[in-house]
């Protein structure tokens, strides 16, 4: 086939560009379910320790939403379950992978010049997918020996593995369509993340209430959950594994169709002409930068409301959770009755969304840093516009957004809630303050990425590994047994679990105090400091 | 408003290890278009970050408009505009959303002048920015500069992605904000363009001036190209100041001289008797890469090692 000519050229080209790239994100894949299953061993070494790991685990919503459902109390099934995100990650990578190596690569005209040598029209395309779903193979099959090598059940292992391969295989596969369809890269990878986080979102909200919620189908349309439901470690379930490969074919059959019918350079759909001169608003940074960022703000916001009407419609039914336990039911009533459980439930999700829009707080703070290296703040800082004003500019997202964001989500989940539970009135604001309780905490993130960026550009991105720590810390550490200090590390740690527990105003102030020491720390350093510029 | 819009003296500026400006002079007057050239990375663009207060100069003093780069820069910026070399833009504004917002943040922009120059250019103002060509984004910051009220203009190679048909209208328009008593510091590669534009230009070579005044004066540093056939073999021709490269093969001479030595060469030439004489004036190309080629000096300054090398 002529249109697939060069392809074994590109591969190589590929393997040579992201020589580093490739291995580094297969082998930290691939040590991180190893890691953890080394770790839960360590701290879990016998069969009763791991049922009460798994009793815990089944009952704290917030981790069935984060991770997802776990399948029975052993080794390996808990540690398929606790390194659940891998899926997401895999996923990414995958998708990250395949657009890096088509839509950006035309966007560059760097395809252009390839286009004019022996390399067919579709070998781009198949280039990149066959490195990428190599990659994902590679990454199994070094999961899959690695459980063996710790003496987990070898058919698990390879069910465990196979899920793995199947997640990055099918965002690999929603990368190729994706980069058809737009001219842009940056929107490319926008309708591949935004894939990627409604199956997330659908997943989360299917398997938040337990095997019995009445949601758990959700879990069933989210490519995420045919991963998990393959049910490695615990009678695992091959035929949905039909489900993955169904998927894959399709989605590349499509983007070889979309490919076929288009330009080089164009996409599938046609770029829209703009206005020929500026709205009379668009004369300010904090203009410009609404302009950058609404799209983000909105679809977070939405996001997060989403997720909070798919928790409050399901929060009522998690007591019935303690009807089966009748010791469960007892400490219950001592503590407030059954509207604890759920009020626990709610508050635990508060931590979620809280973790989520920390994670948004910082992609708006560090616009600041893409706008910086892509040469895109020299213009507007050449104008008469002062630093500390056009820092303050998308700053000010970081800051307020994820509010709005956390707001609609309370806002949303109490009113399902309330709706459910007959009593709107009483339910909004307590549900409603639980999610605003958390703000505070998101604070301390944009701040210390803004502190960052003011004195210690370079090492701006430690932002999102500070915020996996404060998630690891949160959900995970107190299932590890972690001392209190280290827990208290993390932001979320000092949150008050509303609606349920009082709010205190002491560590809140705290933490909104260190979040603006830590703010205006970096916005005196931007001030100080040259501007990067790659030329 | 001072005569020095830019005044500049033993400018450093240090990246690491690296010194990318060391000691730089540079002077530009009010209402001059001044030619700003080097090679690549020869800190051309590093003096211009730091004119605009992006940077912070590690030793030196800059003035730019009378006042001091860093800490006046909002209100300096209100007076002039600048141009990158490679200009990135907010692929999902619009053309014409860039350049008014542009405009406007720089406080006001003429809307006249703005149709006219969007005419000149002939740029579709509707289009994403994600979808222009180098040299269309080139306009944009072009467009966004000319059209606003400023003194001074701070273009960093601005014409680098420009076909040959805007480039003439380029220098029209740069020709007209002379006339409108603007000032211009226009750094380019194009010696044609600097030609057409400029009445002084500053050669700078590894974060150094090493020559600045008027064409006309450095021209005149350079050396011309004789040949001739005289009417006996000539003598005494190495002896003469200014002379290099003598080459005498029986009656003919081929040699180059300083231009200003030019007079003692041809009064010993036609005392020995001319039959035929061609001589060729230095073009611009040679002097720029006599300076973009010369060794890199040794020590001291650049300025003397030219007139060693003289």
């Amino acid at each position: 086939m002529t249109s697939l000519a060069g392809t074994r050229g590109l591969i190589r080209l590929i393997l040579r560009r992201d020589r580093f790239l490739l291995p580094l994100w297969v082998l930290v894949l691939a040590l991180l379910p190893i890691q953890t299953a080394v770790g839960i061993d360590q701290f879990y070494s016998t069969p009763a320790a791991l049922r009460e790991l798994y009793g815990t685990i089944t009952s704290t919503p917030g981790l069935l939403a984060m991770l997802g459902p776990v399948f029975g109390a052993t080794l390996g099934a808990i540690t398929a379950w606790r390194a659940g995100l891998v899926l997401t990650v895999v996923g990414l990578a995958s998708m990250l992978s395949v657009i890096r190596h088509t839509r950006t690569d035309e966007e560059a005209g760097r395809r252009e010049l390839l286009g004019s040598t022996v390399v067919g029209r579709n070998a781009p395309l198949a280039a990149a997918l066959l490195v990428t779903l190599a990659a994902d193979l590679v990454l199994g099959a070094l999961l899959a020996a690695g459980m063996v090598g710790l003496g987990l059940p070898g058919t698990g292992s390879v069910a465990y593995g196979l899920s793995v391969v199947a997640a990055g295989w099918m965002f690999a596969a929603v990368g190729a369509v994706a980069a058809q369809l737009t001219e842009g890269a940056g929107a490319a990878r926008g309708i591949g993340l935004g894939t990627l986080g409604v199956a997330y979102m659908l997943r989360a909200a299917g398997d938040t209430g337990g095997s019995d919620s009445g949601v758990g189908w959700l879990s069933w349309l989210s490519p995420i959950g045919w991963a998990q439901q393959t049910r490695a470690y615990a009678d695992e379930r091959w035929w949905v594994f039909a489900l993955p490969v169904a998927l894959v074919v399709v989605l590349v059959s499509a983007a070889f169709a979309l490919l076929a019918r288009r330009d080089v350079g164009a996409g599938v759909m046609a770029p829209r002409l703009g206005p020929a001169t500026a709205a009379p608003g668009l004369r300010s940074p904090v203009a410009l930068a609404w302009r950058l960022q609404r799209t983000a703000l909105l679809a977070w916001t939405a996001g997060l409301a989403l997720m909070g009407a798919l928790i409050g419609s399901v929060a009522d039914s998690v007591k019935n959770m303690a009807n089966e336990s009748s010791q469960l039911k007892d400490v219950l009533e001592r503590l407030g009755g059954e509207k604890v459980l759920s009020d626990a439930y709610i508050s635990g999700a508060m931590v979620i969304f809280a973790l989520a829009a920390a994670g948004y707080a910082i992609q708006a703070t560090l616009r600041l840093r893409s706008e910086e290296e892509g040469q895109r703040a020299e213009p507007v800082l050449a104008t008469s516009v002062g630093r500390v004003q056009w820092a303050f500019s998308h700053l000010l997202f970081g800051l307020l957004g994820p509010a709005v964001a956390l707001l609609a989500a309370g806002l949303a989940e109490g009113l399902v809630y309330g709706l459910v539970v007959g009593d709107v009135g009483g339910e909004l604001p307590r549900v409603a303050a639980g999610a605003l309780v958390q703000v505070p905490a998101v604070l301390v993130l944009s701040g210390l990425a803004m502190a960052l960026f003011g004195l210690l550009p370079r090492l701006a991105p430690v932002s999102w590994a500070a915020l996996a720590a404060s998630a690891f810390l949160v959900l995970i550490g107190p299932l590890l047994r972690l001392s209190h200090w280290l827990l208290d590390l993390a932001p979320f740690s000092h949150i008050p679990k509303v609606p349920g527990a009082d709010v205190s105003a002491v560590p809140l102030a705290w933490l909104l105090g260190i979040a603006a020491v830590l703010a205006v720390a970096g916005l005196a350093g931007f001030r100080r400091r040259d501007i990067v510029s790659t030329a | 408003m001072t005569a020095t819009a830019i005044a500049v003296s033993g400018l450093v500026k240090k990246f690491g290890p690296t010194r990318a400006l060391d000691g730089l002079d540079l002077t530009v007057n009010t209402g001059e278009v001044h030619g700003f050239l080097g090679p690549n990375g020869a800190g051309k663009t590093t003096t211009i970050r730091i004119l605009l207060g992006l940077l912070r100069a590690d030793a030196g003093e800059a003035r730019l408009l009378g006042g001091d780069p860093w800490a006046d820069a909002t209100e300096l910026h209100r007076r002039l505009a600048y141009v990158p070399g490679d200009v990135t833009l907010w692929p999902s504004l619009s053309g014409g959303e860039v350049i008014d917002l542009l405009g406007r943040l720089r406080g006001g922009l003429d809307p006249k002048r703005r149709a006219e120059l969007l005419e000149r250019f002939d740029l579709d103002p509707r289009k994403k920015a994600r979808t222009y060509s180098k040299g269309n984004r080139q306009k944009v910051a072009l467009i966004a500069a000319l059209a606003s009220d400023v003194e001074l203009l701070l273009l960093d190679e601005p014409t680098a992605g420009l076909d040959p048909l805007m480039e003439a209208g380029f220098r029209e328009v740069i020709s007209e904000e002379l006339d409108n008593g603007r000032t211009v510091l226009l750094s380019s590669h194009i010696l044609a363009e600097v030609e057409a534009l400029c009445e002084r230009v500053s050669i700078i070579r590894a974060g150094r001036m090493v020559e600045s005044g008027t064409l006309a004066e450095l021209r005149h540093l350079t050396r011309t190209s004789i040949s001739a056939e005289l009417a006996a073999p000539p003598n005494g021709l190495a002896e003469l100041a200014g002379v290099h490269n003598l080459q005498i093969d029986g009656t003919r001479v081929h040699l180059q001289v300083d231009s200003e030595k030019l007079d003692g060469v041809l009064r010993r030439l036609v005392a020995v008797g001319v039959r035929t004489l061609t001589s060729q004036p230095p073009t611009l190309e040679e002097l720029f890469l006599r300076h973009y080629q010369a060794e890199q000096p040794a020590g001291g300054d650049g300025q003397r090692q030219q007139e060693v090398s003289r």
